[in-house]
């Protein structure tokens, strides 16, 4: 009986998607390309699951999923219609099983396992093949731009399927040639999170409207950081907090024809955050992460806010521990000096996958299929990457976040979302970013002049990559 | 009579044959595990081999390129500095109480109690895994850290020392971690030295009324000497290929200024890229210094000289 539900459920999925891709060969052209590479494997099932084989029949038995956590899992596991989680790596689609490869992403362990499977993906066994797998933002272009990527419209998805994503969470993942090759479920837009009662000691008012004045851009962020000071309070926990913040909104790319170079809004970020650390306005110069980082989370501590985006708000800010300002709703949310975003997960399909209509399917409920998207973020508190569906849950009144008192800060983050642009991200960020701020925290500490300090990144980079000079 | 010589004859020859089917083994592994890898780094060091991002560039000869690359940016001198600097700074309190607690327990007037607990107790630190023990440093001497606020508490410090912001403080971490991890390996090392030098001589010694300094000096330590020089060099090798200490406690990044970066960390910056090239030629010169490093040890401490 489930599985004749299971049937209808694929087969309306198909249905739709041929609707939707009314007219575009392209919707068409790889599903038949498939069907005949694997017809002798088809037979047999195909003729018992007729029409519904879209997911499960025609293709591979086997979906290889790989990733870093376990949140696309239970994204799937509670959102996508027919998902039946066997054990804790396997699960069920029909009859495919889908086993999930998960590599936590520290010292780069998940993205080497990933580069050694896609490298031999081409020799690999049908049942071994990566189907699927996801990447964040500050890697994207490393797999995006390379053929191991299929690029949607091979997939069969087409460009008005995706109109309501925001415009950045396809910038991403879009390569050097134009073509789109992933999706995400989630936006990131970031917004500035400060303590309502630190806002009304300091300024005299909590209002998300008021505060917002004070920290407009960086010249009234830098005398609202002395105002704060003065108080006895910091600004931010670490001169990284706002790191996002400059660097999200460069105007040159990390690399320029081999050479690497540093862009002025960067520079900038290191001269504003070492006076700003040197006055006693930022607490300290720790890495994000770090126990002294987020101390700044619990009541006793004096720091002012943070940056971040909604899962950071929701699941960073330790609000389930006592004692702390968000367990007690003692944050607020404005939208900062500067728009940025951080995090965020995008869906690949991997080239040489045997299940391609799977991964299709995949990727249209999860990241364009508006109910699902809605119950997302009911669930699990994400912004979503749908426009119509944000936009109806910011003008819900109903919708509150606990953690920030109370306050809808969905409405922010839609703007936060349009805001954002990438037009100067580059295969080397994620490596750049973080050498570059390893290498300042030097010169943030006094133990290395600035030139010392930009010696220490350019080595470390180019540790990272050989064909690179300065 | 004649028979019998010949007999044994033919038993020794059939015996030398099973002597070196017993070393087939060791062999084997040897060549398996260490000769080819160490003749394949210095092959792949001459060649430029690496990948970025999914695209693998080379290998493509380059001849000593990446000896020149290694030699010309100055920092494998730096790294090598900051190792030894560690080493030493490990080293010394290392010996220094490892001999002191190897004289104790092996000196039999003091008739210490409970000796077999104490052994056991200094060499624990050398059994949990360096990496379990330097998460446990990190966050024992974080900058808001328990010893900080304990100094704090005690008035000792104004404010929280940021050790691993401070050259000095991150180096010292290293080496006292290196020095807790590594003094009870050592300890029983020289015990077994101590225990090996005849008592009559000790004895001897006690009878024409020596001090124990004395007896310490001038039996001891001459007739240790070889286990000494052991401990220096098994010591120094490791030492050279210090990694997971420095390399877990600074997240791999051997900061502040990088004074805290080992060769072999740098050796592992390397391998981000899978740079087969310039970590070949890394090793190669890591492998030179460690042979210098020992013979100058072996030298300056004369026993190359067939000292008895």
């Amino acid at each position: 009986m489930k599985k004749r539900v299971l049937s209808a459920l694929l087969s309306t999925a198909m249905v739709m998607g041929l609707l939707a891709g009314c007219g575009s060969s392209a919707a068409d052209a790889p599903a038949a390309d498939t069907s005949a590479g694997t017809e002798a494997a088809a037979t047999t099932e195909a003729a018992s699951d007729e029409g519904a084989a879209v997911a499960a029949g025609d293709e591979g038995s086997v979906f290889n999923i790989y990733c870093w956590n376990e949140e696309f899992k239970s994204r799937l596991t509670d959102h996508y219609p027919g998902y039946e989680e066997v054990d804790g790596t396997t699960g069920k689609i029909g009859d495919v099983t889908v086993k999930w490869n998960i590599t936590p992403s520290k010292d780069n362990a998940y993205q080497n396992n990933l580069d050694e499977h896609l490298l031999t993906q081409a020799d690999a066994a049908a049942d071994d093949k990566i189907d699927l797998f996801l990447i964040e933002a500050d890697y994207a272009l490393k797999y995006v731009d390379t053929e191991y990527t299929m690029s949607l419209a091979d997939l069969g998805i087409t460009d008005e399927q995706l109109v309501n994503q925001y415009q950045y969470t396809k910038d991403v993942v879009t390569d050097s040639n134009g073509n789109l090759k992933g999706a995400s479920w989630q936006g990131c837009p970031g917004v500035l999170i400060y303590r309502r009662d630190i806002a009304k000691e300091v300024f005299g008012t909590d209002d998300p409207a008021e505060v917002q004045k004070k920290v407009a851009d960086w010249d009234t962020y830098k005398a609202t950081a002395q105002e704060v000071k003065d108080a006895g309070y910091y600004m931010t926990s670490s001169v990284n907090d706002t790191y996002r913040t400059y660097s999200n909104n460069v105007t040159s790319k990390w690399v320029v024809d081999g050479k690497i170079n540093i862009d002025d809004n960067i520079m900038k970020w290191v001269e504003d955050s070492k006076t700003m650390y040197d006055a006693g306005q930022i607490a300290n110069t720790t890495e994000l992460w770090s126990d002294d980082w987020s101390k700044g989370f619990f009541q006793d501590a004096k720091v002012f806010c943070y940056f971040g985006p909604a899962w950071f708000i929701d699941f960073s800010m330790a609000a389930d521990t006592e004692g702390s300002v968000a367990n007690a709703g003692g944050w607020a949310a404005t939208e900062g000096p500067q728009g940025f975003f951080w995090g965020g997960t995008w869906i690949c399909g991997a080239t040489g996958t045997d299940n391609p209509s799977l991964v299709k399917d995949i990727m249209l409920k999860l990241t364009t299929d508006e109910t699902i998207m809605t119950d997302i973020v009911k669930a699990d508190n994400d912004f979503v990457n749908n426009k119509p569906a944000m936009a109806a849950m910011a003008a819900d009144t109903n919708y509150k976040s606990a953690v920030l008192g109370g306050q809808n800060p969905l409405r922010m983050f839609c703007t936060g979302a349009e805001s954002v642009d990438l037009s100067n991200q580059g295969a080397y960020d994620q490596g750049c970013n973080e050498s570059f701020q390893n290498a300042m925290k030097n010169y943030f500490d006094g133990n290395a002049t600035l030139d010392e300090s930009l010696e220490i990144f350019y080595s470390s980079v180019e540790e990272k990559y050989p064909e690179l000079s300065h | 009579m004649k028979q019998k010589a010949g007999r044994g004859n033919s038993k020794a020859v059939s015996y030398n044959k099973w002597g070196y089917i017993f070393l087939i083994p060791f062999f084997a592994v040897f060549i398996v595990f260490q000769f080819v890898p160490l003749v394949s780094t210095v092959y792949n060091s001459f060649f430029e081999n690496y990948r970025s991002g999914l695209i693998q560039v080379g290998p493509n000869f380059i001849g000593l390129e990446n000896y020149k690359t290694l030699f010309t940016n100055g920092e494998l001198l730096t790294y090598t500095k900051n190792t030894l600097i560690m080493w030493v700074m490990g080293f010394i309190p290392q010996i220094i109480v490892s001999l002191l607690l190897a004289s104790w327990f092996s000196d039999q007037r003091l008739r210490l109690k409970a000796t077999s607990f104490f052994k056991t107790v200094i060499y624990l630190p050398n059994l949990i895994m360096a990496s379990a023990f330097a998460m446990l440093f990190y966050t024992l001497f974080a900058d808001g850290g328990p010893i900080n606020l304990i100094l704090m508490q005690l008035g000792i410090l104004q404010e929280p020392f940021k050790f691993f912001s401070s050259i000095w403080g991150s180096r010292s971490l290293v080496a006292l971690m290196n020095f807790l991890m590594w003094f009870g390996n050592t300890t029983i090392l020289l015990m077994a030295g101590m225990m090996g030098i005849d008592p009559a001589l000790f004895e001897a010694a006690e009878v024409d009324g020596a001090t124990s300094t004395q007896v310490f000096w001038k039996i001891t330590l001459p007739l240790l000497k070889p286990i000494l020089l052991y401990v220096m060099i098994t010591s120094l090798i490791g030492g050279l290929q210090m990694f997971d200490v420095p390399q877990i406690l600074t997240n791999g990044k051997g900061e502040p200024v990088r004074s805290t970066m080992t060769l072999i960390m740098y050796l592992n910056n390397h391998l981000y890229s899978k740079n087969y090239g310039l970590g070949g030629a890394l090793s190669v010169c890591l492998f030179i210094i460690t042979a210098i490093l020992s013979l100058i040890i072996f030298k300056v401490s004369g026993n190359d000289k067939k000292a008895r």
